[in-house]
Order: structure tokens, then C-alpha cells, then sequence
């Protein structure tokens, strides 16, 4: 049971930043117990004898995803959601397609034995073996993740791009309501 | 490692079902990033706990496609992000039911 403990409490601090991240109303609170749940996971890799993963999650989640949704929250400027109601007006239907997601989850889960067993005692992987495999029989997807991340990123730079206002017909441009966006949304 | 491999499976299944919530429930388009976020993160563990419980964990098979899910996971939230800050340029908004101008 003592050999047990780390799992479970990582599992539980996990959970409830999680929870917490989706059910908090200040958006740079949810955004760093979406990073505490990050964090979390990849100490469950560490766990799990797979250091490389767990260091590479560290740095990406919890290096770039987190800052990154965390400036996203602050150039936004709408860090409080508001007075108004902070769930999706939908949210019946939204609760059952949650509650079969849930059930279609866990009951297969629960109910086949098989999924009892325990870890082999093999030790775990060492980086060196990673890196030959990943220049040897993944080659070809470490290149097309390449390219797809310097894809991603000049898109996503492209697109959060401002728009010179000398480009757009001076006949459909609408001045945006900034004062009243101002006034309600910013904290400032 | 006395742990069985359906504890991971039921803690990775409900941070799965945390993340399906907020991305369906939430109003805020940076939480429903958010929450997809979560999604992928719990099948990783998956990934991952399949890998050290399998017959064959040398083969680092489930190891790699948890690597590559967590750099096309950077690469999503990257265009997330700039996309939900060009709609705020926009339209003054991130509520993603008021993103609507695609609706027939």
C-alpha cells in the first residue's frame, strides 16, 4: 500500500486541478491549475519509468502551453468572465453527452479483468535508445512534425497578425465599439 | 509498480471526462482550448500506461506516439490561441456562442 501512495496522490492532485481549471471563473486561475494538472500528469510519466516524456511534457505544457494560454488570457483582456452566467446555455445536453462519455469510459474499464495485471519488471527507457529510434525508424514522422510545427507556427502568426487598416475597402469597414468593449471586458 | 494498469485507465478515462466538460460547458473560447488540452493529455497517459504495462516495453512504440501527440498538441494550441486573438480583434468578443457568423 505504501509503494501505492505516490500514484494516488498524484492522481488526486491531478483531478482536482483539473476540475478546478475547468470550473474556476478567473481565466489566469484556470490557466495555472491547467498547468498544476500538467505538472501532475507529467509526474505520472516520471512515475511510469518514462523520464524523457515526462521532462519533454514539463517543458512544453507547462513552458510554452501555460504562458502561451496565460498571454492569450491577458491580450484578450476579458480575465473575469463577467457577471453573467459562466456555462454554455446549452449545458443539458452537454451534461448527458459528458455523463455517456463517462460511462462509456469506465465501465469497459471496470469490467474486464484483464486490465488488472501489473507492470513487468522491465526497467524503463533509456534516452539513448529514444534518440536512435527516433533517428532511425521514426525518422519520417520526426521530419513531418517538423515541418508541421514551423507550418503551425507561421500560421498561427499569420493569423494573429494585425490587420493594416489601409488594406481593407474603406466601404465595409465598421468602426469596432471600443469603448463599450473597453468598459466591459478589461480589467483596466 | 504494484499499481494495476486500470487505476491509470479510470484516472486517465476521468480527466478525459474533465476536459470533455469544460470543452462542451464553458462559454470562454480559452477554456474550451483548455479543456481539449486536458482531452489530450489523458489519452497520453494512456499511451504511456499501455507502453510500461505491455508485453513488449522495449519496442518504446506507445513512448514515441506520446512524443509526437505532445508536439502536434504545441502545434494546435498555438493556432488556437492566435485564432481566438484574431476574433477578439474582431469582433470584441471570445464567447465562443456569439462566434456565429458561419451559422446558416
Amino acid at each position: 500500500m505504501l509503494s501505492e501512495f505516490p500514484f494516488y496522490a498524484l492522481a488526486l492532485v491531478t483531478l482536482f486541478a483539473a476540475i478546478a481549471a475547468m470550473t474556476l471563473r478567473n481565466l489566469v486561475h484556470c490557466a495555472l491549475c491547467a498547468a498544476a494538472a500538467f505538472t501532475g500528469v507529467g509526474a505520472l510519466y516520471l512515475l511510469l519509468d518514462a523520464p524523457f516524456v515526462g521532462f519533454a511534457q514539463l517543458l512544453v505544457y507547462v513552458g510554452a502551453v501555460a504562458i502561451l494560454i496565460i498571454f492569450a488570457v491577458l491580450l484578450t483582456c476579458a480575465a473575469e468572465t463577467g457577471p453573467g452566467i459562466a456555462f454554455s446555455s446549452s449545458w443539458l445536453a452537454g451534461v448527458c453527452a459528458v455523463a455517456l462519455v463517462l460511462a462509456g469510459l469506465v465501465l469497459p474499464i471496470l469490467m474486464s479483468p484483464s486490465l488488472d495485471r501489473l507492470a513487468p519488471p522491465v526497467a524503463g527507457a533509456p534516452v539513448k535508445d529514444i534518440g536512435n529510434q527516433l533517428m532511425t525508424i521514426y525518422v519520417l514522422p520526426l521530419e513531418t512534425i517538423g515541418l508541421l510545427l514551423t507550418a503551425a507556427l507561421i500560421g498561427a502568426v499569420v493569423i494573429a497578425m494585425q490587420d493594416k487598416p489601409d488594406a481593407q475597402p474603406a466601404s465595409d469597414v465598421k468602426p469596432p465599439p471600443r469603448e463599450i468593449a473597453d468598459k466591459d471586458l478589461c480589467l483596466r | 509498480m504494484t499499481t494495476p494498469l486500470s487505476h491509470y485507465l479510470l484516472l486517465s478515462a476521468l480527466l478525459f471526462s474533465v476536459g470533455f466538460a469544460g470543452a462542451v460547458l464553458r462559454r470562454h473560447a480559452v477554456l474550451v482550448l483548455i479543456g481539449i488540452e486536458l482531452m489530450l493529455n489523458a489519452a497520453n497517459l494512456n499511451f504511456i500506461a499501455f507502453w510500461r504495462y505491455g508485453p513488449h516495453p522495449e519496442a518504446l512504440t506507445g513512448l514515441m506516439f506520446a512524443i509526437f501527440s505532445i508536439a502536434i498538441a504545441a502545434a494546435e494550441v498555438a493556432v488556437g490561441l492566435a485564432l481566438v486573438i484574431a476574433i477578439y480583434r474582431h469582433r470584441k468578443t471570445s464567447q465562443v456562442e456569439q462566434f456565429q457568423a458561419l451559422k446558416g
